[in-house]
């Protein structure tokens, strides 16, 4: 009983190491941009520009999350924001429907998900390379059906509006989707049968087909999954821009991985911190504001961007370790 | 309905290559049969198409009078009808607690399909103790399947099998890489199976640690059945030299095959 007791202590520590570890980062990134910026680091504004803009970004990060807990990665979810902001705002300009707009553009994020999804299981590229086409892919098309040109949405008229772009008393509501959504992910990934057999996939993906898990099945609903969300991501871009522009979601690309990557999930799959990814949202999203505003150029941001993955992934690679030994 | 599994005529290969050539093969009930053969024998793809994991490309099965369509036939429509696979730890997934391994493709939900977490790791801690004396020794419902022992894991494959109550239990190797202690503990398990009217296929390299829990012995040499015996007919000593037999025209042929092909 004495050495169960003393494992499951010392789990209890090393399963919240990395956790601990990124809570220690980001009071001390903005602990610093305080000392730097107290100008603007000490008022509510900054914050609540953060929480309109870092959401947009985070959800599709938390949606990668689940991807590369099942082993597979996406990068064709900047085009598929673009693709869907622009299916969002021609059927609004058409059909003047918010919710036929939502239900388009959506589905658009499903048929590309799906297309992701087959093309890795059925044909069996690898989803880097898979994934890679379909964002050139996916990126020409919009450019072509849209002929290259940005649309406006008036939006704001809208009851939707409230819903999607303005406020909740001082709250951005884009950040109560976002909190929302990484809820409904985390427990889709932990508690859920969809999770625990991505997971499985990513660890082993040889055992979950013998243990009985489809395993071709679930990488098309994750891609789909992923699909969706990259969807949503551009429809919130919609609301707050109140336009569909033709290169919506490019520079994403980098910064939600980096936001991934920040928050401890490994490339490796079977294992994921939706919780992490949360964070390192919220520390990427906002590393260019604060270092702009300590007077630094804005070169200085890929400079500490990357300190900041390289150091990241350090401390999380070494806890692993240390747990596994 | 005389037989439990009954396949007629079995062919199967991937990509080309065949590995099935027309198996006639079947096991009664409360039946031990042992599947012996060289590596690439077929013995692999054989179970695997039993438990749902392949498809057959020709010929027919049943299990329990159930005609099986190989297009249709899965784990989940193997586990249905009391098929049980135990392929030690290639089946488990190291990053994962031991409770979701346990249930994995079969878990406690509820209709949401949110997991049962609370009862899973109950029934766990249940198997560990009554399945497989897990006690005192750190192993919990929560470790990582990474940090047991190769008898830890074996012992986690084989319980998994044995909570399901399967009517037939498949053991791929189940010997292999093992301390003598749990051997004992793997041939008690398969005793088991057979005293509670069950069945049982295994295969094995290892053929004295086999040989008195089982009632039949088919060997498989390239895609082929070549040897069927009745362990009441045949010795250890004689099955052994038989095999051995089989070892060598393999060894042999497959020496023969490089030496054309490098010529």
């Amino acid at each position: 009983m004495n050495n169960l007791e003393k494992n499951s202590q010392v789990k209890k520590l090393t399963k919240y190491k990395s956790q601990i570890a990124l809570l220690i980062m980001v009071v001390s990134i903005f602990g610093l941009f305080m000392i730097t910026s107290p100008e603007v680091f000490l008022k509510g504004r900054i914050y609540q520009s953060f929480l309109s803009t870092v959401p947009i970004m985070g959800v599709m990060a938390l949606g990668l999350t689940f991807v590369l807990a099942m082993g597979e990665i996406d990068l064709s979810f900047p085009s598929v924001m673009g693709l869907s902001g622009f299916v969002f705002a021609i059927t609004f300009q058409v059909t003047n429907s918010v919710i036929l707009a939502i239900i388009f553009s959506l589905l658009s994020g499903v048929v590309v998900g799906s297309i992701n999804g087959i093309l890795v299981t059925s044909i069996g590229i690898p989803s880097i390379v898979a994934t890679l086409g379909m964002q050139f892919l996916i990126r020409g098309f919009s450019n072509i059906i849209s002929n290259g040109l940005a649309r406006t949405v008036a939006l704001d008229k809208t009851i939707s509006y409230k819903i999607f772009a303005e406020k909740l008393g001082v709250i951005p509501v884009q950040s109560i989707w976002f909190i929302g959504i990484a809820i409904f992910l985390y427990f889709l990934l932990l508690r859920h049968k969809f999770g625990e057999q991505a997971l499985f996939i990513g660890d082993n993906q040889e055992a979950a087909g013998m243990m009985g898990v489809n395993v071709n099945r679930m990488k098309i609903k994750v891609f789909i999954l992923m699909g969706v969300i990259a969807s949503f991501a551009g429809i919130l871009s919609c609301y707050r821009m109140r336009t569909w522009w033709p290169t919506m979601g490019e520079g994403y690309l980098m910064m939600v991985m980096a936001a991934v990557f920040v928050g401890g999930t490994s490339m490796f799959g079977g294992e994921a911190s939706i919780e992490g990814t949360f964070i390192g949202a919220f520390i990427i999203g906002s590393l260019e504001a604060g270092i702009v505003a300590a007077g630094l150029s804005g070169f200085w941001t890929q400079f500490i961007c990357g300190v900041l993955i390289i150091v990241s992934v350090i401390i999380h690679t070494l806890s692993k370790k240390r747990k596994g030994s | 309905m005389d037989q439990l599994v009954e396949m007629k005529n079995i062919h199967k290969s991937y990509d080309g290559v065949v590995a099935l050539k027309g198996i006639d093969f079947e096991v009664g009930f409360n039946e031990v049969v042992g599947i012996l053969g060289d590596n690439g024998a077929g013995k692999s793809t054989l179970i695997k198409i039993i438990s749902g994991v392949h498809s057959f490309d020709d010929g027919e099965m049943y299990i329990k009078g159930v005609k099986i369509n190989p297009k249709k036939y899965s784990v989940k429509a193997a586990h249905n009808l009391g098929v049980e696979t135990v392929y030690q730890e290639k089946a488990l997934a190291d990053k994962q607690a031991l409770w979701r391994n346990v249930f994995i493709g079969r878990q406690i939900t509820n209709k949401l399909g949110f997991l049962n977490i609370n009862k899973e790791k109950e029934e766990t801690n249940k198997i560990m103790h009554d399945l497989m004396k897990f006690r005192g020794i750190g192993v919990s419902a929560d470790s990582v399947i990474k940090n047991l022992s190769g008898g830890e894991r074996q012992g986690v494959a084989i319980s998994r099998a044995m909570y399901f109550e399967a009517d037939l239990v498949i053991l791929d190797e189940p010997t292999m890489a093992l301390s003598l202690q749990e051997v004992k503990k793997v041939l008690k398990f398969i005793q088991d199976i057979k005293d509670k009217g069950k069945s049982c296929i295994y295969i094995s390299h290892n053929i004295a640690n086999v040989y008195p829990v089982s009632d039949r012995f088919v060997a498989i040499d390239r895609g082929k059945i070549v040897g069927a015996y009745n362990r009441k007919g045949v010795s250890l000593q004689e099955l052994s030299e038989e095999l051995i037999k089989y070892t060598e025209v393999g060894i042999q042929k497959k020496e023969d095959e490089k030496v054309l092909s490098n010529e």
